[in-house]
């Protein structure tokens, strides 16, 4: 019996240790796919007098990019982003977070802006809505207002074209 | 010896100032402190995440230990506050998970290992002390105490 028992759970450890080491403990499962994306209604990056919402991308597909000018990686998501943009394939909003409006425009004019608008979360309450725990991260938002997919961290063209565009032209296929 | 008490001394003391938190908070009453204190020891911090809330000064840890200060304000239950973690960051948020379907292994898994285990080494042992009884026969014991006897 023992014969049999002992390879069986070695075998199964290894599994068990195998496919547990391999996850990545960062990647928290986000609750909000297949969910609405939560309300907001901020003021504009681009004109501070003006308020921005989810809503005004409704009927849209659309990504939900959050950055901040002191987040290293967001930088290195950022021409990722402009090629992006550049393609004309999908609307990003932007989402500042947890920034200064100066250091943040600043960025922008000598980047380069991906973003069709951006939204000023100066105190991180709507991050936390979305359940933002570390930038940059990315939601895919379909003509419904759900959100249907987060990447979490920056986007690399690798993604871009493997994960990313496919998923948001089948989103733009769906009826709005 | 004097320099290592002195040392000890002040490590010791500096050990508190780690534990003291940034922030002070103001709470209405006593029961709203309790549930606060109880929140921020069962809210993890997602950014580091082998810490909770009330151990993290991460920029996320203070955020949401002032979104759990303002939701009791609001008057919130323990419940409500937990509820309202879970359905931003999942029941990841929780140092506590919830018996659920997929997390039957965490509960169950090292109480299953300790039973396997148990029986590995009973099983172990009971070999070795059968291998030691077939060892010899009665004849060769019989000639082992004689020889022994002998001497």
């Amino acid at each position: 019996m023992s014969r049999f028992l002992l390879p069986i759970g070695f075998i199964l450890l290894i599994v068990l240790l195998y496919v547990g080491l391999s996850l990545n403990p960062r990647e928290v499962p986000s609750v909000f796919i297949n969910k609405p994306a939560p309300d907001f209604s901020l003021p504009k990056l681009e004109q501070l007098d003006q308020q921005v919402s989810n809503k005004d991308m409704l009927g849209k597909v659309w990504l939900f990019n959050v950055w901040a000018t002191w987040c290293v990686s967001c930088r290195s998501e950022h021409h990722t982003l402009m090629a992006l943009a550049n393609t004309g394939e999908v609307p990003i909003v932007g989402l500042n977070y947890k920034d200064e409006n100066a250091p943040a425009q600043t960025w922008l004019s000598q980047l380069g802006n991906p973003y069709i608008f951006n939204a000023v979360d100066a105190e991180g309450r709507t991050g936390i809505d979305y359940g933002v725990y570390g930038t940059p991260e990315t939601f895919i938002i379909d003509k419904k207002g759900v959100i249907r997919h987060k990447h979490t961290g920056p986007i690399y063209p690798q993604q871009l074209e493997q994960s990313i565009l496919p998923l948001v032209r089948q989103l733009k296929a769906e009826q709005g | 010896m004097r320099n290592f008490i002195i040392h000890a001394v002040v490590l010791w003391a500096l050990s508190f100032s780690a534990q003291a938190k940034i922030e002070s908070m103001e709470f209405a009453n006593e029961q709203m402190e309790e549930d606060y204190k109880v929140l921020i020891q069962e809210l993890r911090c997602l950014v580091c995440q082998n810490q909770n809330l009330a151990d993290s000064n991460a920029e996320l840890a203070q955020d949401l230990r002032r979104q759990v200060v303002e939701l009791l304000d609001k008057g919130s239950s323990r419940d409500e506050v937990v509820d309202y973690m879970i359905a931003r960051y999942g029941d990841f948020v929780m140092y506590r998970p919830p018996l659920k379907i997929t997390t039957v292994l965490l509960w169950f898994g090292p109480v299953v290992f300790f039973f396997i285990a148990g029986y590995v080494v009973i099983s172990f042992i009971r070999k070795q002390q059968q291998s030691a009884d077939v060892g010899i026969s009665e004849q060769q014991k019989q000639k082992a105490h004689s020889l022994l006897d002998d001497e």
